[in-house]
């Protein structure tokens, strides 16, 4: 049965445009796959502006177990929701923003192929960094099935990056990671909450896209994963993301 | 001192453990006991352990995640005694026979190097009098029936310690931030969990000026030498004969607990 991809990435643009959550699409078409989760994320990306890089989804094995999948997703970073170093916020323009540490890798050149190893990601990388990314679930209490997320765009929202610093000799995989949410300790992590290893995350994504001849690109940047749960935000609240080595991404929401 | 039977507790506690058999926890009966109760009979049976021939070598800190204290319903730690028989080196075999129902957390491990008495002791002074960390495990255990603890009786049971294992390694803390060291457990190799140090209390460090604070209040002091367990970093997993744990802390290197049914290895 023929699924009119364009429709439903039209219903995920109202989602965001009203700032109202809608109902899952799989609740009405039953056949919804993950190819059809990507056809629709496609669909987005060529409306949504200028693209700074990719970013990964359920890359956890808590949130795989959860979902009931053993693999993660990707999506893509609209260069306009990219928020600068210090610049707030503002949830009202989201439906249910929460937000989660990642590492952050900035590509020093184009990488891509079907063998592509987590050595590969962090050789191309000329930095690595912080960041906060800001989940925006379009769909309701944030659910969905894997071919939903995938056709939401992996749930992006907002991101902001920190300053990168040279990868060499930081071992992504042991690297302490703190989430504080108004001063107090919310969550941690090691970067191995990422599949592993982050790195290994990025490799995943970059053998993946090659089956549709895509990859990386020098200047990209990725978000490699959420590390830990992601926290729920309000006017008021103040993320704080600390990796060991990387440094500390501070986000205030108004 | 409210409890008045803490000897007779503290008995219940140590055939327990010579046993192997748990017993009902002293909540049930007497639900108004609390942490003061839960200490007294802490240190009757640390008596009847020491009359044998143990000793005190450190503390460990308990419930110093959030989610813990609110499992326990308490906004506080609690600490018991590190004894002697029960530290494992790096790479040892654990016998499951020498405990009740245990499970493994991965810790960060302080050495201290100089005397610490509370009250008035500030993390700073903390940090200043710890010699350096180890990569540390614990096997917690419980004397009490399926883990059934209210605050008083897993503080009368020593904190549910059962014995700890830790890297030979010491990490000077220079130049080190506490709270950011990274943690990676693996179980036969597959990713279990991980973790940093601010689970601990916001910082492991912080960990060690709440302990000699509290102590200090009965008069004890933390000595060089002293090892203090600052708490888990990440949910307790649950111990199979054949499981092989390893522990890996950033900057202070892996800690290796291998678990056996045990039998002969038992002491």
């Amino acid at each position: 049965m023929a699924v009119d991809t364009a429709e439903l990435a039209a219903r995920l643009s109202k989602a965001v445009a009203d700032r109202t959550a809608i109902d899952q699409l799989s609740d009405d078409v039953a056949d919804l796959d993950l190819a059809t989760g990507y056809a629709v994320q496609r669909e987005l990306r060529a409306a949504a502006g200028p693209l700074v890089g990719w970013k990964l989804g359920v890359t956890s094995r808590a949130k795989q177990a959860q979902v009931g999948v053993s693999a993660p997703v990707f999506g893509f970073l609209a260069g306009a929701n990219a928020l600068d170093l210090g610049e707030p916020l503002v949830t009202g323009e989201l439906i249910q923003p929460r937000c989660e540490p990642e590492i952050v890798f900035i590509l020093g050149r184009d990488l891509a192929g079907p063998h592509v190893t987590a050595a590969d990601v962090v050789a191309a990388s000329s930095g690595v960094a912080v960041g906060i990314e800001v989940l925006d679930s379009r769909y309701r209490d944030y659910r969905f099935t894997m071919a939903d997320v995938v056709a939401d765009n992996t749930s992006a929202g907002r991101f902001v990056v920190g300053n990168p610093v040279p990868p060499a000799g930081i071992d992504l995989r042991l690297i302490g990671v703190v989430l504080e949410k108004n001063g107090k300790v919310v969550a941690t992590a090691s970067g191995a909450a990422s599949l592993g290893h982050p790195a290994a995350a990025v490799a995943w994504m970059v053998r993946t896209m090659a089956a549709d001849g895509e990859g990386l690109r020098a200047g990209d940047v990725v978000l490699s994963g959420g590390l830990t749960a992601a926290v729920p935000v309000a006017p008021g609240d103040v993320v704080v993301a600390s990796i060991d080595r990387l440094g500390t991404v501070e986000l205030g929401c108004r | 001192m409210p409890v008045t039977d803490a000897p007779a507790k503290a008995q219940a506690l140590y055939d327990a453990r010579r046993s192997r058999v748990p017993i009902a926890p002293f909540t049930d009966d007497d639900p108004s006991l609390g942490m003061a109760d839960g200490y007294a009979v802490q240190q009757e049976l640390v008596k009847l352990l020491v009359a044998d021939g143990d000793r005190i070598i450190g503390y460990k800190v308990g419930l110093t995640s959030e989610p813990m204290q609110k499992m326990i319903g308490v906004d506080s730690p609690d600490y018991g005694p590190v004894l002697a028989s029960t530290v494992y080196r790096d790479g040892d075999t654990v016998p499951l026979d020498r405990f009740i129902q245990p499970k493994i957390e991965a810790e960060i491990v302080f050495v201290l190097g100089e005397r610490l008495q509370g009250p008035g002791v500030t993390v700073t002074d903390a940090r200043r009098a710890v010699a350096g960390a180890v990569a540390g495990m614990e096997i917690v255990d419980s004397r009490i029936a399926d883990w059934r603890i209210k605050l008083a009786d897993t503080v009368a049971d020593l904190a549910s310690n059962g014995a700890m294992a830790t890297s030979s390694r010491i990490v000077p803390l220079t130049d080190l931030d506490t709270r950011l060291i990274g943690m990676t457990l693996t179980r036969n190799g597959e990713l279990i969990d991980t973790g940093a140090g601010a689970a601990a209390l916001g910082d492991p460090v912080a960990v060690v000026a709440w302990l000699a604070n509290v102590l200090g209040e009965n008069g004890i002091a933390l000595e060089p030498g002293h090892l203090i367990m600052t708490g888990a970093l990440h949910a307790a997993v649950p111990m199979t004969p054949g499981d092989v744990f390893r522990a890996e802390f950033d900057r202070l290197g892996p800690v290796t607990v291998r678990v056996s049914a045990g039998t002969e290895e038992a002491s």
